[in-house]
């Protein structure tokens, strides 16, 4: 059993760093001087470059999303279950970039990196993002690994949003654009629970208005409710009942007894969001969220979808899951109705899963099946 | 590639924009693209069907043809194919009127159901005929909305929808079938416009 997932696996990776000193200007205005991207890359990239495939991450991914860093590590990158020898992203066939966005708390410059100009961390003062200032700083590490064009743009999620921005910003730049639970904008109810997520952090006392590093805390409070609150948007109801239904973990409801109890449920969230608050940063949580929340696909096309992907010509393939509530297959519907109006060539399917938002990352066979059909006619020289 | 699917690839212009209603695995439009150039996109419920249908290189979308084609434009496609399954959807009359809209030309195929044998068994056995043709029984049929060649046209004319051309496939030869089509077609495939 070991030896047969070995196969399909990666193996061992070790991330590396892209320095750039070429001054980038953000949508806000800003300019960040300098800026490192620490990304991975698996599998070998040809020597027509034409089989480069970009992984974008979703609101708290990172640059590991496939094999392991070391033997003990217990568990694999974010997307193991999709890039690999054989599976849908084709390590055999395509090489894999995945990058940490920027902004990010792994590895890549962002609010816990050093502000040059202070020597202090950045915390709160670092530049909002918008989704467009990550793609222009993936088309600056593309340049810096030689790739013209990507054969695909591949993105989930928040990583969609991406995927679709690169087919609008750079269309002569990616052949193909796959977008998996996505959205051409939030909806209220999406921005709702961004800022419920916000406050969180923000009202936890050690949050220091953002300068907690400065202060030596860290607003592990507010991240794990942020991130439980987060959490229960990926998952389904169904999913949530058949995984934790009403079982407790501890005590007992019998009548006579007044022994504390604790549902499944609560200690699988208390676990995801403590673990979460251990690994993260606020100020990237907050900066990400924020990005989610002023991404819109077609703001500057007169907000019409339609004149938006006439900019693009790359293939799409759109891709929603039954019970996802986050990006509802209704949202997804959308883009595809706009690449239809807009005449560019598209699939979609809406793939039957329980598992809600977070189907995306999950070994759902109709949906690996799919999504390695339509890489495996991505051509390559 | 079955017999209707054969005859209508002539009636297809080299280069053109062809949707296919209910592609199935696509075979008929890699034909098309393989063939006649032809750019499709194929529109597809079942997605086993769909999955083949995208390894071959195709554009499929999956959706519901009874909710209509509302998300296509106006004339947006040289050809719209509904091949063998007309006698499948809700709304025929309406998918029909719908093919017209999103494409110049329709082609529309369809098993006939005032086919001799249909006949013979409905006069004989008073049963809903069940062959190897049309394998269903009633009650578990996906064919909610079968209809002769006759009833067929009566519909394109009511609609206002011109009959470019017709060709007719019978059990055996297919001569009996053109000279009579509403006994001896098996399949009825239809070339259809509607006027400006």
């Amino acid at each position: 059993m070991a030896l047969a997932s070995d196969a399909r696996s990666v193996g061992l990776v070790t991330p590396q760093t892209a320095h750039f000193d070429e001054p980038l200007t953000l949508a806000c205005g800003r300019v960040l001087p300098t800026y490192e991207l620490i990304y991975e890359t698996y599998g070998k990239l040809n020597a027509a470059k034409d089989n480069a495939i970009l992984v974008c991450h979703a609101l708290s991914g990172h640059h590991h999303a496939a094999g392991r860093h070391s033997v003990d590590d217990r568990k694999a990158g974010w997307w193991d279950e999709c890039i690999g020898p054989g599976k849908p992203i084709d390590t055999e066939r395509f090489f894999v970039v995945s990058l940490n966005n920027l902004g990010g708390c792994h590895g890549s410059t962002g609010p816990a990196s050093t502000n040059p100009a202070t020597g202090q961390p950045w915390g709160p003062e670092f530049p909002p993002l918008r989704v467009r200032d990550w793609v222009h700083s993936q088309a600056r590490l593309a340049d810096a690994l030689g790739i013209d064009c990507w054969a695909a743009v591949i993105g989930g999620s928040l990583g969609g949003m991406q995927a679709m921005r690169w087919a609008l910003l750079y269309p002569r730049r990616l052949r193909h654009c796959i977008v998996i639970a996505a959205a051409m904008k939030l909806s209220a109810q999406n921005l709702a629970f961004n800022e419920v997520a916000r406050q969180a952090i923000q009202s936890d006392p050690d949050f220091e208005d953002g300068h907690y590093l400065h202060a030596g805390k860290v607003p592990a409070r507010g991240l794990a409710l942020a991130r439980m609150v987060g959490h229960i948007t990926y998952l389904s109801d169904d999913a949530m009942a058949s995984k934790f239904g009403r079982e407790l973990r501890s005590g007992s409801l019998d009548i006579g007894g007044d022994e504390p109890v604790e549902f499944q449920v609560q200690s699988y969230l208390r676990y995801q969001g403590s673990r979460f608050s251990d690994s993260f940063d606020a100020n990237t949580y907050i900066l990400m969220t924020q990005a989610l929340d002023y991404f819109d696909l077609a703001r500057e096309y007169g907000d019409d979808p339609v004149a938006a992907f006439e900019a693009a010509c790359c293939r799409f393939l759109v891709l929603s899951f039954s019970t996802d509530w986050r990006f509802p297959p209704a949202r997804s519907r959308e883009i595809v109705d706009a690449l239809i109006a807009a005449r560019r060539e598209v699939s979609y399917a809406e793939i039957e899963a329980n598992e809600g938002h977070d189907a995306f990352l999950m070994p759902i066979p109709r949906y690996l099946a799919l999504f390695r059909a339509y890489l495996q006619q991505v051509a390559v020289s | 590639m079955r017999q209707d699917l054969t005859h209508i690839v002539r009636w297809i212009d080299p280069g053109s924009r062809v949707l296919d209603l209910g592609c199935g695995d696509g075979e008929f439009l890699k034909r098309l693209r393989d063939e006649r150039g032809a750019a499709g996109t194929g529109i597809e419920i079942d997605q086993d069907n769909l999955t083949r249908a995208v390894g071959k290189g195709l554009n499929i979308v999956q959706q519901d043809l009874d909710q209509g084609l509302a998300n296509f434009p106006d004339q947006s496609f040289d050809t719209v194919v509904l091949a063998h399954a007309l006698q499948a959807m809700h709304y025929p009359d309406r998918v029909l009127a719908e093919m017209l809209r999103v494409g110049r030309q329709g082609i529309v195929t369809f098993p006939n159901f005032g086919h001799w044998r249909c006949r013979l068994h409905l006069t004989t056995r008073g049963r809903m005929p069940v062959s190897r043709f049309l394998p269903y029984r009633w009650y578990d049929t996906p064919n909610i909305h079968f209809c002769t060649v006759r009833d067929f046209e009566q519909l394109c004319a009511e609609q206002g929808v011109r009959i470019l051309a017709r060709d007719m496939v019978g059990a055996g030869s297919s001569m009996l079938a053109r000279a009579w089509p509403n006994l001896f077609a098996q399949t009825a495939i239809y070339h259809l416009t509607r006027p400006a």
